[in-house]
């Protein structure tokens, strides 16, 4: 049996140990884009709809954000979380929990500012209405992120692409641990190394399908709501 | 909550106001009282939609003043606008016009009943659903003088309100800018259009580079022009 029947049969039989690191997976990759989303989203708003001294400076450095390097950011979460770091004290290093931390300062960047541009956009289209309808500010903010609603759905669809294939960062502030902080990315470089390339081979498989699948499910949710909207 | 004094008249005080530099009011002086529209005609470029904008407060004056109902600093609440070229929100007809509503602060137990009224005023009756954005240019115009009057405005500015519409559409919508003034609400309407500004009447402001040239009774202007420029505009030539 070659690597990639080996792998199928893994995937086939619902593998207990293939299950749990897709489960792992997904549940620190949504968990960062849902952080991410909480502090991106308002903070790509806000930068969309003020003007302050320095603006263009934040614009371009939340743009260059958007390409951390995933190596770096694994070493400053693991700086910040080791017991020597600054939050040591939360006991958090080499667990999934560490993980989403690392994986949401990767992500955050990216949702941010493409949020930005997205309702800068928008805003630019609105302004002259909202000011001669008298829109208060408050209404005007949440009716931009609601009217962008499908296109920020796409910022949040790379970010999830950037947290569920990246390895650099995750590794280095989990451990890569049996059972505990070993995800699809991690296994597929360490099973390479190792030699396994059936486990690797399969968890690939899975990770190119849930891509995929989240993808096709959000390009559905996406057209159905532009219908209906008329966007 | 409505204020209860009127806006009416808006005067302007020998307004001039610049956009980098160039100069799109120049020294106007100008009032407009309740009743009969008023017609700003004049070619592109005459600064007939910045007045329509400062009048409505969007754009302030870098010279002179304008007051509302004798006040300097009136909130919009008793006056809208329709652009050009409106901007329709992604969502329903009927929604737009809820939105609108909303930031009028008309209490939410009277919006359907009004989304229905503002409907079948423009003529919209039954297209609620739809999406505003999928709709036609004269159905959008039409929503968008709906969206206008959902503030229940005292004063309607209208700034080239059927620029891209065919004759039909065009006819539609005048009937229903004159149904709106004969219910009392004082329209001031910019056109380029001279078939139009003659089908809506009232007093006639004829503008070039800036400066308001030459006003008048609609019957009148159009007959015994005063000034030379009106008389070449009427006659279709082009202005320098």
């Amino acid at each position: 049996m070659n690597s990639g029947q080996s792998a199928l049969t893994l995937v086939l039989t619902a593998d207990p140990a293939l299950i749990a690191i897709v489960k792992l997976s997904l549940t620190v990759s949504l968990a960062a884009v849902a952080v991410a989303a909480v502090i991106g989203i308002p903070f790509g708003a806000l930068i969309a709809l003020t003007r302050f001294p320095g603006r263009s400076g934040v614009i371009v450095v939340l743009n260059a954000m958007m390409g951390l390097p995933p190596v770096v950011v694994g070493l400053a979460v693991y700086l910040l979380l080791s017991r020597s770091g600054p939050l040591g004290n939360l006991g958090i290093l080499f667990t999934p929990q560490a993980m989403i931390v690392a994986q949401a300062v990767l992500v955050t960047p990216i949702i941010a500012a493409l949020t930005r541009q997205t309702i800068e956009d928008l805003w630019s289209e609105y302004r002259e209405e909202f000011a001669a309808m008298d829109v208060g500010p408050v209404r005007r903010v949440l009716t931009l992120i609601s009217d962008a609603k499908f296109s920020l759905v796409t910022a949040l669809l790379a970010g999830f692409g950037r947290a569920a294939a990246e390895v650099g960062a995750i590794i280095i502030v989990g451990g890569n641990i049996e059972g505990f902080t070993r995800t699809m990315t991690t296994a597929i470089a360490l099973e390479t190394s190792k030699g396994d390339l059936p486990l690797a081979v399969g968890l690939g498989m899975v990770l190119m399908t849930i891509v995929v699948i989240v993808n096709s499910l959000a390009f559905a949710a996406r057209r159905a709501g532009e219908m209906r909207a008329g966007s | 909550m409505r204020a209860p004094s009127s806006d009416l008249p808006i005067k302007f005080q020998n307004v001039t106001l610049r956009a980098r530099g160039v100069v799109i009011l120049d020294a106007i002086y100008a009032s407009f009282r309740a009743g009969k529209p008023s017609v700003l005609i004049g070619p592109n470029g005459a600064g007939k939609s910045t007045l329509l904008r400062a009048a409505m407060g969007l754009v302030a004056p870098d010279d002179g003043r304008i007051t509302w109902g004798g006040r300097e600093n009136a909130p919009p609440d008793r006056r809208a606008i329709m652009f050009q070229r409106p901007v329709m929100l992604r969502r329903s007809a009927a929604g737009n016009l809820r939105f609108a509503l909303a930031a009028a602060g008309i209490a939410r137990t009277r919006h359907e009943e009004r989304v229905h009224q503002l409907l079948a005023l423009v003529g919209l009756q039954g297209l609620g659903d739809r999406p505003a954005r999928r709709m036609s240019g004269g159905e959008q115009q039409r929503l968008a003088l709906a969206r206008a009057l959902a503030r229940e405005p005292e004063i309607l500015f209208l700034d080239e309100p059927a620029a891209s519409l065919d004759p039909a559409a065009t006819k539609a919508l005048e009937d229903t800018i004159r149904q709106v003034a004969r219910s009392g609400v004082t329209v001031i309407l910019s056109t380029h259009d001279l078939a139009q500004a003659r089908r809506i009447g009232g007093e006639i402001i004829f503008m070039n580079r800036g400066r308001i040239v030459e006003t008048g009774d609609a019957d009148a202007f159009f007959i015994h022009p005063e000034t030379d420029a009106a008389r070449r505009f009427i006659a279709g030539e082009l202005l320098t």
